[in-house]
């Protein structure tokens, strides 16, 4: 017993002494909050960083986009980040000028429950015609004629889709809304919208557990949830008339062919090029261009050149898409023009 | 003994008198502090109130009373409307205390008036334990388990039974309202058996003792001398079990569907307040997006005190029905 207290006093001296420690090295603390998609890659990259700047710690709050974009047109953060792009006028409520920094892509992919579960093919018009509730039926003839040979059931389509807000549904129906004018016109383009039909799934669990559960269930998920849980997924025809798997290479290849604008607030959906998988997206960091503290700001950028650099390199490992090696010369060029 | 205690009598009365007066200090301390905690309690509840009506202020101004009665919720045309959203936490709820409260309160009956000893023990502590579970494993739970259960047996069985009603007739997805008020049935089980229990202990056993002395039955001593005894706190017991259900979030936003629309069907999708909000709060970019949200929360406080006060008002109808205030 005396043994055991004088052991556990022994613990807590040596655990004060490195929490004095701690608060002795004067740590710089740079506050961060927003989007959940890349949570997990930003995570790692801050592990990371920790072991290049020690003196330098990053605190992320991983809250959502909407949150992001509030909290840092608020000022309560030094960075935010969002999965959808700022709108304009969310822009202008801003005090100063806010840069987009892109940092990784991703996509949607569809997922379906099928007995036997054969693969199969969707173009935009039977992805919108299904999520539109126009197309009921699996062997509808418009999937029958995009997959020949498939022997599709005589079944009802069930429509699942996310019930949250979320960047995975913003990157869906922006999809939707660029291919299919009737989409855009009736529901449009948000991290949640009206939908004509189907069931909410709360998360990318939430859908594909419903869509496990559910015959004859189509869905869409993001990639990395769909890889690391081995789910299977459809090849989708791009706008050069391609079927394309969705993977890292192709969103890479979406990414590389999209028109990217010089405020970096691009969509990669349906972009063009044989390769590219067309329902993608990135997600963005959001800055100030005049930075107020500058020995932070000093330190924010160092951090983001490292992370478009030595970073960009070990996304992947996470199943995330790396920017092109071109798009991050045009980001890193912006970074510089950050003013401390 | 007086005469023993006499001689000391006019010592002690003299202490007495020479002690201070009573002194009130800590008396006073001790009321204000307490009234002091009552009124932050009351002042929460209106700063609340506050909050969220100051927060939805654009939403209320733009939609005003429209926002009650309308079924859109589109955030990309900034159409917002609550009625779907108001009738699933109604109907849910609803749902949970039609299965709810029979089960809870015959629980409690048997814990209290029937069980042998040895069987009371485990049985409380297994209902206290599943109050322990938290939400969103039983939303899991929900989803990976129950929800293909009932939608493979009970689901299929009401159909063809009660299939020629509108509550039991559209096609059979699972997830669903009657889903959703099932879980909630789950998870107010605890609350309504514990408090109903504790209410039926404090019965006292001269109620009891009376009945059987005048001839009654095991039944109808529970019915006469404990049921009706209890009324009221029995009724306290289930409204309780009612705040919990109109609030419930995580767990009945996995099984409900998450569909904003008004069906008569329980096998239909559904959507209730809280969910939309735990949905939807996270990603609102828009000011008049985030505004509605508010306003959804400020509907499910309003019909939460209105709830409460509706029974505040039976309670007080049932009371003078009965006279008794053993229970409070």
């Amino acid at each position: 017993m005396t043994k055991l207290l004088r052991l556990s006093s022994k613990i807590l001296g040596l655990s004060l002494a490195f929490g004095l420690s701690a608060t002795a090295s004067a740590q710089m603390t740079i506050n961060g909050a927003g989007a959940t998609f890349p949570y997990p890659i930003y995570s790692k990259w801050f592990d990371e960083y920790a072991k290049v700047d020690p003196s330098v710690r990053f605190n992320y709050q991983s809250i959502g986009s909407g949150g992001g974009q509030k909290q840092i047109t608020a000022q309560t953060v030094d960075f935010g980040a969002s999965d959808g792009p700022m709108s304009d006028e969310n822009l202008a409520k801003a005090p100063a000028k806010i840069l987009h920094i892109p940092t990784v892509a991703g996509a949607d992919v569809v997922t379906y429950n099928l007995s036997g579960s054969p693969a199969l093919k969707f173009d935009a018009d039977t992805i919108a015609g299904i999520f539109l509730g126009q197309i009921k039926k699996w062997n509808d003839p418009k999937i029958a004629a995009l997959n020949a040979g498939v022997n599709l059931p005589d079944q009802e389509i069930v429509v699942v889709h996310r019930s949250d807000g979320s960047g995975t549904t913003y990157i869906w129906t922006d999809y939707l809304s660029k291919v299919s004018p009737e989409w855009k016109q009736k529901v449009g383009t948000n991290t949640s919208v009206n939908w004509p039909t189907g069931l909410g799934g709360k998360g990318n669990e939430g859908v594909a557990g419903q869509v496990k559960q559910t015959p004859g269930a189509v869905g869409y998920v993001e990639l990395i949830y769909a890889l690391q849980n081995k789910m299977a997924y459809a090849e989708v025809k791009n706008s050069a008339g391609k079927f394309v798997k969705p993977s890292v290479e192709s969103i890479i290849a979406a990414v590389a062919t999209a028109q990217i604008p010089e405020d970096f607030r691009f969509s990669i959906t349906n972009a063009p090029g044989n390769d590219s998988y067309p329902i993608a997206g990135a997600t963005w960091l959001l800055v100030y261009e005049q930075q107020k503290d500058a020995a932070k700001g000093k330190k924010l950028v160092e951090f983001l050149k490292w992370a478009l650099t030595k970073g960009e390199d070990m996304v992947k490992n996470l199943d995330y898409a790396p920017l092109p090696a071109e798009l991050r010369e045009r980001v890193l060029k912006r970074v510089d023009e950050i003013k401390i | 003994m007086p005469i023993a205690v006499a001689p000391e009598r006019p010592a002690v009365r003299s202490t007495i008198d020479r002690m201070a007066p009573p002194s009130s200090f800590g008396d006073k301390v001790f009321k204000w502090l307490t009234l002091a905690m009552a009124l932050a309690v009351v002042a929460l509840v209106f700063l609340v109130g506050w909050q969220l009506a100051r927060g939805s202020s654009l939403a209320i101004r733009r939609f005003g009373f429209h926002f009650l009665a309308t079924s859109t919720w589109d955030p990309v045309a900034e159409q917002f409307g609550a009625l779907p959203f108001i009738y699933g936490t109604a109907v849910s709820s609803l749902i949970a205390l039609i299965i709810a409260v029979p089960l809870s309160i015959a629980t409690a009956v048997y814990l209290t008036e029937l069980a042998p000893p040895w069987i009371r023990q485990p049985i409380i502590s297994l209902i206290e334990m599943l109050a322990a579970i938290p939400s969103v494993i039983l939303g899991l739970w929900g989803i990976f388990v129950m929800i293909p259960w009932l939608r493979d047996h009970p689901f299929p069985f009401l159909k063809k039974i009660f299939g020629w009603t509108p509550f039991f007739r559209e096609p059979i997805y699972g997830v669903s309202m009657l889903a959703g008020g099932i879980i909630i049935a789950v998870m107010i089980l605890p609350i309504i058996t514990s408090v109903s229990r504790e209410i039926l202990r404090s019965v006292p056993n001269l109620q009891r003792e009376a009945a059987y002395a005048l001839g009654a039955t095991r039944w109808e001593v529970t019915r006469i001398a404990v049921l009706s005894y209890a009324k009221k706190g029995l009724f306290g017991a289930v409204i309780l079990g009612l705040g919990r259900a109109l609030g419930e979030t995580m767990a009945v936003t996995m099984v409900i569907g998450n569909t904003p629309q008004i069906r008569a069907s329980l096998f239909a999708p559904g959507y209730t307040l809280a969910s939309v909000i735990a949905n939807e709060f996270t990603e609102a970019t828009t000011d008049l997006y985030l505004q509605a949200l508010f306003e959804i929360g400020l509907v499910l406080f309003g019909i939460t005190i209105l709830a409460n006060l509706l029974a505040q008002l039976l309670l007080k109808t049932l009371g003078s029905t009965i006279k008794s205030g053993a229970v409070q």
